[in-house]
């Protein structure tokens, strides 16, 4: 799968930064960032396979439940800490969140945007969304926490979240005219506020 | 296991080497002279950059893989870890396997005979720690010719062994594997060494350690303390599913004899420890594992302690194991991420208890043989020739399981 997140995320990540991946997936995108930004990082991965792709992908990768905190690190250990698509299948939103102003000095955090007009217009119809960036059933679906680009501002909001870039992108490119309605994937980066 | 066992790396053949340098021991005193006795499989390469060490716990030996052609059965303690088409995979890699000193299959332990007197070592045998282990195996690894190590793998106290070339030698380990292991032993842990060590200590046969002498053995103790470590290495839910309440007689016998299968097992497998074991090995491994912690001159700082190291870590823990928990792993994790250290996590979940390390169980073995791939082709070592074919044997059915044992 394409991860048009991956290239944006990329691009604001300077050279040898130290980052946090988490739910580090096969680890690709830490794999990447380390051959192309030659960053230092770990990745944060649950399930098993996971682990061991990500492993097979050359990435540090820690087994860990991010649900339960990230005990493992340290305040402001690093750079950036990346949390790409896994937030809207996470139970502890707020607490993750909060986590990733702990231990880095940025936060980046991509995930399917609810608002997106496809999204919409299927409620409208009567039905849960299927789309490409949501393309589970709603009784399959391991997205408990939908949002729109406008309910993640307000949880910045919310967490002490200082909003620093905030992206959203439909097959691959940036969407500026009513991007919470044209756009399928919000991308934001954000610090503590000062 | 046999000759036509492909994945087998064949006959083993002990080897031994002495020397003749002073071993200055952290206890502060000294070995004028010591021998070690190993096994290799696999083969140096030209730079001599695939050493990879194997260091055991409490009760293994330096026979880690393969079979001896005079003794076929008598299998290595970690056979399904190494050999071709293994994790630890010995078309590629040249894995050493050592036994430590104070050790009791070979080389210099309190059973050796001491130079000075003639007699055996016994109680005058000095306490070895860790450090002590990793100074002596680097000896070993230069009389090889070995600068530099591709790894060193261990479970259990062999997995602080693992750690503490980081610690002592940074420059000469790329790798290091700490499995189910600690960075110091916990309260409850010293504590069941401790029972473990008076259970010997109070047989009337141990005689002080000089047993030797009074053409004696502390059996009695011996055969208790590896019950009970026994019991701590295994999973209470393991022990439930292995033998349950099964009796050997369907009614009670209202007396103390044997009745339940978990007690004739137990006493079996003490009886059979304690006839090859050596009681003063077991006092010292014990020891060795309650002394090792890397942070305590430091007052606890284990970052900063790790900060020296220049290797990579894989960590690996067990749910189930409750001797060496997940918790003593991801204190680990969490210095060496403090410390900005290569360390990859992975914590399998194998209902066996501390033994899971030596067991077969396909992701934790999927994911040793991962990282070593990344280690070969870290040293040009070339994909695998022989493809990956894990082992699957249950518990009960691993057929070397008692081998298997000599590695906790």
């Amino acid at each position: 799968m394409q991860r048009f997140d991956f290239e944006l995320i990329a691009s604001w990540i300077p050279e040898r930064s130290r980052v946090l991946d988490l739910g580090c997936g096969d680890g690709v995108l830490l794999a990447g960032l380390a051959a192309t930004h030659g960053v230092f990082g770990y990745g944060v991965e649950i399930a098993d396979d996971h682990v061991l792709a990500s492993v097979r992908n050359g990435v540090n990768v820690i087994q860990d439940n991010l649900e339960t905190g990230l005990e493992a690190f340290g305040d402001n250990t690093f750079d950036f800490v990346i949390l790409s698509q896994t937030l809207q299948a996470m139970h502890n939103v707020e607490g993750v969140m909060r986590e990733m102003l702990r231990v880095g000095r940025e936060g980046i955090v991509t995930f399917p945007n609810f608002g997106y007009w496809r999204h919409r217009l299927d409620v409208l119809l009567g039905y849960m969304p299927v789309s490409k960036s949501l393309p589970h059933s709603w009784y399959d679906t391991p997205n408990i926490h939908l949002c729109t680009v406008k309910d993640f501002e307000d949880l910045c909001v919310k967490v002490g979240a200082e909003i620093l870039d905030e992206r959203v992108i439909h097959g691959g490119r940036q969407v500026t005219f009513l991007p919470n309605l044209r756009g399928s994937l919000g991308v934001f980066r954000f610090r503590t506020r000062p | 296991m046999s000759d036509l066992d492909p994945r087998s790396v064949g006959a083993a053949v002990p080897q031994r080497a002495g020397f003749l340098e002073p071993l200055i021991l952290k206890a502060g005193k000294t070995l004028a002279s010591y021998e070690l006795v190993y096994e290799t499989y696999g083969a140096l390469n030209a730079d001599r950059s695939n050493a990879v060490l194997v260091c055991h716990a409490l009760s293994g030996s330096h026979h880690v893989a393969g079979f001896y052609a005079d003794d076929p059965k008598k299998v290595g303690w970690w056979d399904n870890m190494i050999g071709p088409g293994k994790p630890i995979d010995t078309d590629r890699f040249f894995v050493i396997g050592v036994n430590n000193i104070g050790g009791c299959h070979g080389s210099t332990g309190p059973a050796s005979i001491d130079r000075a007197t003639g007699l055996p070592y016994g109680a005058s045998f000095p306490l070895v720690t860790v450090e002590d282990w990793v100074v002596s195996q680097a000896r070993l690894m230069d009389r090889l010719g070995i600068q530099k190590l591709a790894g060193v793998i261990g479970g259990s106290l062999g997995g602080m062994q693992a750690m503490q070339w980081t610690l002592s030698f940074p420059e000469r380990i790329r790798h290091a594997f700490v499995i189910a292991a600690a960075a110091r032993l916990s309260t409850q842990n010293i504590a069941f060494n401790d029972v473990a060590r008076q259970a010997i200590v109070s047989d009337p046969d141990f005689h002080g350690g000089n047993f030797y002498a009074h053409n004696a053995i502390p059996a009695r103790g011996l055969k208790l303390a590896r019950m009970l470590g026994h019991i701590t290495y295994l999973s209470e839910d393991l022990l439930m599913e292995k033998f349950g309440r099964v009796k050997k007689r369907d009614a009670y016998g209202f007396n103390y004899d044997v009745e339940f299968e978990i007690e004739s097992y137990l006493r079996y497998q003490g009886d059979k420890f304690a006839q090859v074991f050596d009681a003063n090995t077991y006092l010292l491994m014990t020891k060795a594992l309650d002394y090792f912690d890397p942070a305590r001159e430091t007052g606890g700082d284990l970052p900063g302690v790790l900060a020296q190291a220049r290797a990579g870590f894989l960590v690996v823990s067990f749910k189930s194991d409750w001797r060496f928990p997940p918790e003593r792993s991801r204190e680990m994790v969490k210095a060496m991420v403090a410390a900005g250290k290569s360390v990859t996590y992975a914590e399998i979940d194998a209902p066996h208890g501390h033994d899971a390390f030596l067991l077969d169980n396909r992701h934790y073995h999927e994911l040793v043989a991962a990282y070593f791939d990344n280690v070969a082709a870290e040293i040009g070592a070339g994909p695998r020739r022989t493809p990956l074919a894990l082992g699957t044997a249950e518990l009960d059915e691993m057929k070397g399981f008692s081998a298997q044992r000599e590695g906790t």
